[in-house]
């Protein structure tokens, strides 16, 4: 007993060899998760040089190349004005990894304050306030909120990040509400207490780092549910203007010239389901691998 | 707890939310930066007229005698003039919300049509090819973006077989009476119209549905795995229970309650999605006409739809709660 519980607690072991790395690379679905994901950040990293035609990521013009079906010169043809679609997928992918990184970071930055103080001080006027906040927050679905949130501002990229930001802190703040208040009847934050810690030094040392795991794994599956969102308020026309090559506006200016030249809308449709497959399957299998529950 | 207390007390509770979400988002839409009487009026229109307007829609009056007036309305039924629409916003969403419901509706019995006896049988035949199918399309279904599926049926089954039409709700004309088409072609016996109803409603129906069908399967495979697993199902296999009672009466419905945690998920997610089908599919629905209110900046629709919106959610939330009694009897409401 002793010394399982030594070795499980042990120091000395590398992080390399972790128990939920091991967990997380013996499933096979995680693996291909990784790997789609990467292949999504070596291309938004290197879009200049795996592009055939980093030009067309702007506002350039091709008019005697319009329209041009899927071809060898271009994988996945040419718009309206004659720019390759494929290199505008791949630059897309910027675009499509900036919102969860930008949404999520605003969303702890929010949610973590707010969570740890709503459920560390459940009783508290405070603590009360921030819950029915986040009451009125979730009674509509994140769309239709962020929706709303971007009448008050010009369509753009940053517009669609705000909004989509506004409706997604209060999922962390309950989160992190929830899971403190489960790790603040435990023993150790008791005892640190009563050595007479400073509540807010309680709160971000000692309960904050034991509610890593969840709030991560949360995370992870986050990401896919905010490319989709951000795809979405694009698509609908409050997001990424042109001549931003994101997923989203592509596909909503390739319907004027449905059915026919189907595959202006339909190609960019192919990048969002790979990122998000993978960070779907990306986000199971942590969580499996971190053993969170739902 | 009795029934009735427990949902006069939970409607009540839904009040303060409610009022919470009309201040925020009136406070989003009077904030805006632009003058959205300068954008219904049109870059010709005169100061003066500009000004005109803005009285007559109380828009020069301080802030807070602004949401009083506005509260005010809305508790009468009253969500003022649409800048775009030049009709009142209580008339627009009495014409728009019936569409919604019952595209919401319709793509709510795809997602049980499918998700329900696909996902027992995944779980009856585990392992087996079918059960490999159905995990690979729940894990892919739930990663397509929706009004991308939309365009897809569209151009397939749509415009490339010619099986269905790809936008609009009806191409037989039909006499209002409820607002809800379907309703109404029945009760004035216009069965044309029905059967037209039905087939414009079914690849909207389907693009807004299959995704969590293909969620709701995965669910109900794994609860009737677990189901399947417990003493109780072996005691009546024993007993020599055919195996499609077993299943049906014992297994089925003690993974229905779990079903129905996530039937509360799948509404949110049809109703906001709904945006995006409608926009699509030309639905003349309240998303759509939502859609178009934020693009136009018509802040009295904005805030209607949102309102709205947020009552249909919390609303079948609300009726998903007092589900849970009648599928597992043993759940107490309180």
């Amino acid at each position: 007993m002793t010394s399982q519980a030594t070795q499980a607690f042990s120091a000395e072991r590398p992080w390399y060899r972790a128990r939920w790395l091991r967990r997380f690379f013996r499933n096979r679905l995680s693996l291909v998760g990784l790997a789609m994901v990467l292949v999504v950040i070596v291309a938004a990293i290197f879009a200049r040089y795996l592009a055939p035609y980093p030009g067309d990521a702007g506002p350039s013009v091709h008019f005697a190349n319009t329209l041009q079906p899927p071809s060898l010169a271009h994988l996945f043809g040419t718009d309206d004005v004659g720019r390759d679609i494929f290199s505008r997928v791949i630059f897309g992918a910027r675009f499509a990894l900036l919102y969860p990184v930008v949404v999520l970071g605003i969303a702890l930055l929010i949610g973590i304050p707010t969570g740890l103080i709503a459920g560390y001080w459940p009783h508290s006027l405070v603590g009360n306030l921030i819950l029915r906040l986040t009451d009125v927050f979730l009674a509509v679905p994140p769309l239709a909120l962020a929706l709303a949130v971007t009448v008050a501002f010009k369509p753009s990229l940053a517009t669609a990040m705000i909004a989509i930001s506004f409706t997604w802190w209060p999922w962390y703040t309950r989160l992190i509400y929830g899971e403190t208040r489960r790790v603040t009847q435990e023993a150790f934050v008791e005892a640190t207490e009563a050595l007479g810690q400073k509540s807010l030094k309680v709160m971000f040392k000692h309960i904050l780092p034991n509610i890593v795991s969840p709030v991560v794994v949360k995370a992870t599956l986050d990401v896919s549910f905010v490319i989709l969102l951000g795809a979405s308020l694009s698509f609908l026309g409050v997001g990424a203007q042109e001549p931003t090559p994101d997923w989203g506006a592509m596909i909503a200016r390739g319907r004027l010239y449905l059915p026919n030249q189907w595959w202006v809308s339909t190609m960019p449709g192919f990048a969002i389901f790979i990122t998000v497959t993978g960070f779907n399957l990306l986000g199971d299998a942590l969580r499996d691998a971190l053993d969170v529950m739902d | 707890m009795g029934l009735v207390q427990f949902s006069i007390r939970r409607l009540l509770m839904l009040v303060p939310t409610l009022f919470g979400l009309l201040l925020l988002v009136f406070i989003i839409a009077r904030v805006m930066p632009g003058d959205p009487v300068r954008l219904a009026l049109g870059p010709e229109a005169t100061q003066e007229q500009v000004q005109n307007y803005r009285h007559q829609l109380g828009l020069d009056k301080p802030f807070v005698l602004q949401f009083v007036d506005y509260v005010g309305g809305v508790l009468r039924g009253d969500f003022g003039q649409s800048l775009r629409t030049n009709r009142s916003v209580s008339q627009d969403i009495a014409s728009t919300l019936p569409p919604t419901l019952e595209l919401v509706v319709a793509s709510l019995i795809v997602a049980a049509l499918f998700g329900v006896p696909i996902g027992v049988l995944s779980a009856v035949f585990r392992d087996s090819w079918l059960d490999n199918l159905v995990r690979f399309v729940a894990v892919s279904g739930v990663a397509l973006p929706r009004f991308w599926l939309a365009i897809i049926l569209q151009i397939t089954l749509g415009s490339g077989l010619g099986l269905f039409p790809i936008i609009g709700q009806t191409s037989v004309p039909i006499h209002h009476i409820t607002g809800f088409d379907t309703i109404d072609a029945l009760v004035t016996g216009n069965l044309r119209g029905f059967a037209s109803v039905l087939w414009h409603l079914t690849l909207p129906a389907f693009a807004l549905g299959l995704p969590d069908a293909a969620q709701l399967a995965r669910l109900i495979r794994s609860t009737m795995i677990d189901v399947l697993r417990k003493q109780y199902v072996l005691v009546h296999r024993a007993y020599g229970m055919r195996p499609y009672r077993l299943v049906a009466r014992y297994a089925l419905r003690n993974s229905l309650t779990a079903a129905l945690t996530l039937m509360g998920m799948v509404l949110g997610a049809l109703i906001q999605n709904a945006f995006l089908i409608e926009v699509v599919f030309s639905w003349p629905g309240i998303s759509a006409y939502g859609a178009a209110a934020v693009l136009a900046k018509d802040f009295n629709a904005v805030v209607a739809v949102t309102l709205v919106i947020g009552v249909v959610y919390l609303t079948s939330n609300f009726l998903v709660d007092l589900l849970y009694g009648v599928v597992d009897p043993r759940i107490r409401y309180q």
